[in-house]
């Protein structure tokens, strides 16, 4: 369906160039964040890269813990793919690439560690606080899996707790000084097989011809904290470290912009 | 009395009165309604006369016959192959219009055109139902193999192929690159320098923001002068 586009995109990668001008390991710049965007939420963030926009809000509930962990807070991460983003999308119930987005983010700050579970505990066995990130495109022009997870760590910071009183009552309308403690600062890198070529940051047109992906999310201290591979084609071993070798370098080139 | 509540040359949105009475007529973009004219579109006011006309900013293309389009295979029916043209109608080119080769009975039509081709062609009629005939039979009709399709506003289009096409041959000279604009707004570029290509693509965008503000010849020109470092030659021909 894409063959002259891809055939068009390997050619220019054979000359060292994208479609947009970048080189294959270039990001879209500047990498622009704005913090408390959402009045109504206890955090919140905008993120823009290139053309691409995305929304990330996070409220705070308290709840009971689940049996198995009763000294730990719940976090629970939802992306919804609106149409308004993307003409492709459609309303309706997540879809699997909107299910594939919130499980990757989710996976990327449960395993870091990046929030201490435990400091969210209220009262053992009986109330914690969940965090809940929502995550919203408002345009897609590529790459929606990066930003998302920078989005959603960017609103993770931005969160504070809101008041409580002496009942357990929560008052949304007025917020603490305290803020979530975030030990490590988790953002993903996406590195995407075209041909023989390895690309991060892809625009729509070169997400649509893409062979193979893999998302790899990274700490501060450049730990592997989550992987996630995507599309059709298969991946050899030495591709693969090669890949996690741009993604660490990629992960603290976005960190940065925090 | 009729009153005319509009000047020439003014930005109108779609619902505003234009005139009142009969003494004007509606023309392109507007209606009546009683004794109004309301605009329908988002557009530049012309006043010719007494008919009052539109000219629009933005919105889809409207197909007109005559026209050359670029427009990408969605669809392979029995008898030939479904169009879609960047408007809000789908365009049908039949077996007969596509090829001047035999196509024998129960032929694979995707040997010819295939899901996703990009195809320059006419249109040949616009039926009032808005069903649209296209032919690749005339010069420069072809398949586009290769190169890159971006898409603009089709309100744009005649700013950037310039008087007698004088624009977009500047951008060919400049930047050495093959580009063919379609009238729906649809553009297929080829170059061989993938430096050139985007600065074509950019200078078509630049064209297309400020298509608007006054000298965008001389500005497009001096523009294209510095990013290429070359001095370009052109025949301004009537001005």
């Amino acid at each position: 369906m894409n063959e002259e586009l891809r055939n068009h995109i390997i050619n220019l990668l054979n000359k060292g160039v994208r479609l947009d001008g970048r080189k294959p390991l270039e990001y879209r710049k500047p990498v622009d964040i704005k913090y408390d965007f959402s009045k109504s939420a206890e955090g919140s963030a905008r993120v823009q890269i290139g053309e691409t926009v995305v929304i990330a809000g996070v409220k705070l509930a308290t709840q009971e813990p689940y049996p198995d962990s009763p000294e730990e807070g719940c976090l629970m991460v939802n992306a919804e793919l609106l149409p308004i983003s993307n003409p492709e999308f459609e309303t309706g119930p997540p879809g699997i690439d909107a299910i594939e987005i919130s499980r990757v983010v989710d996976r990327g700050i449960r395993e870091s560690k990046a929030i201490d579970m435990k400091k969210l505990c209220v009262e053992k066995g009986e109330k914690v606080w969940s965090v809940m990130i929502d995550i919203c495109p408002l345009n897609d022009a590529g790459n929606l899996f990066d930003i998302s997870a920078l989005s959603a760590l960017a609103a993770l910071k931005n969160t504070k707790f809101p008041k409580t009183d002496k009942e357990g009552t929560i008052d949304y309308k007025n917020k603490t000084d305290k803020s979530l403690s975030l030990d490590k600062q988790t953002v993903s890198v996406t590195v995407c097989k075209i041909g023989d070529h390895l690309i991060v940051d892809p625009i729509t047109e070169e997400e649509k011809v893409i062979d193979a992906r893999m998302t790899i999310a990274t700490d501060q201290n450049q730990n592997l904290c989550a992987m996630q591979k995507g599309g059709d084609s298969p991946l050899t071993e030495e591709e693969i470290s090669k890949m996690v070798d741009i993604g660490v370098k990629k992960c603290d080139e976005l960190r940065k912009a925090l | 009395m009729s009153k005319l509540l509009t000047k020439d040359k003014e930005v109108v949105v779609p619902g505003e009165h234009l005139a009142e009475g009969m003494d004007y007529l509606p023309g392109a973009g507007t209606y009546r309604e009683g004794e109004k004219i309301i605009s329908s579109v988002l557009g530049l006011t012309r006043i010719e006369g007494r008919a009052i006309k539109l000219i629009p900013l933005s919105g889809k293309y409207l197909p007109k016959r005559g026209d050359m389009i670029i427009g990408r295979v969605f669809e392979i029916a029995f008898s030939g192959w479904r169009i879609d043209t960047e408007s809000a109608y789908q365009a049908m080119l039949n077996m007969r219009e596509a090829t001047s080769d035999f196509i024998p009975k129960g032929a694979n039509l995707t040997k010819y055109f295939d899901f996703g081709d990009y195809i320059v062609c006419k249109i040949t009629n616009v039926t009032s139902q808005n069903l649209i005939d296209i032919t690749m039979k005339g010069p420069g009709l072809r398949k586009l193999k290769g190169g890159r399709v971006i898409k603009v506003n089709c309100h744009k289009v005649p700013r950037i192929i310039g008087k007698k096409g004088s624009m977009v041959s500047m951008i060919k000279k400049a930047t050495d690159c093959k580009i063919i604009v379609g009238q729906n707004g649809v553009i297929w570029l080829q170059g061989e320098d993938p430096k050139m290509e985007l600065l074509a693509v950019k200078t078509i965008k630049k064209i297309e923001k400020e298509a608007h503000i006054n000298g965008l010849t001389d500005r497009i020109k001096k523009y294209l002068e510095k990013e290429t470092g070359k001095k370009i030659e052109t025949d301004r021909g009537e001005q």
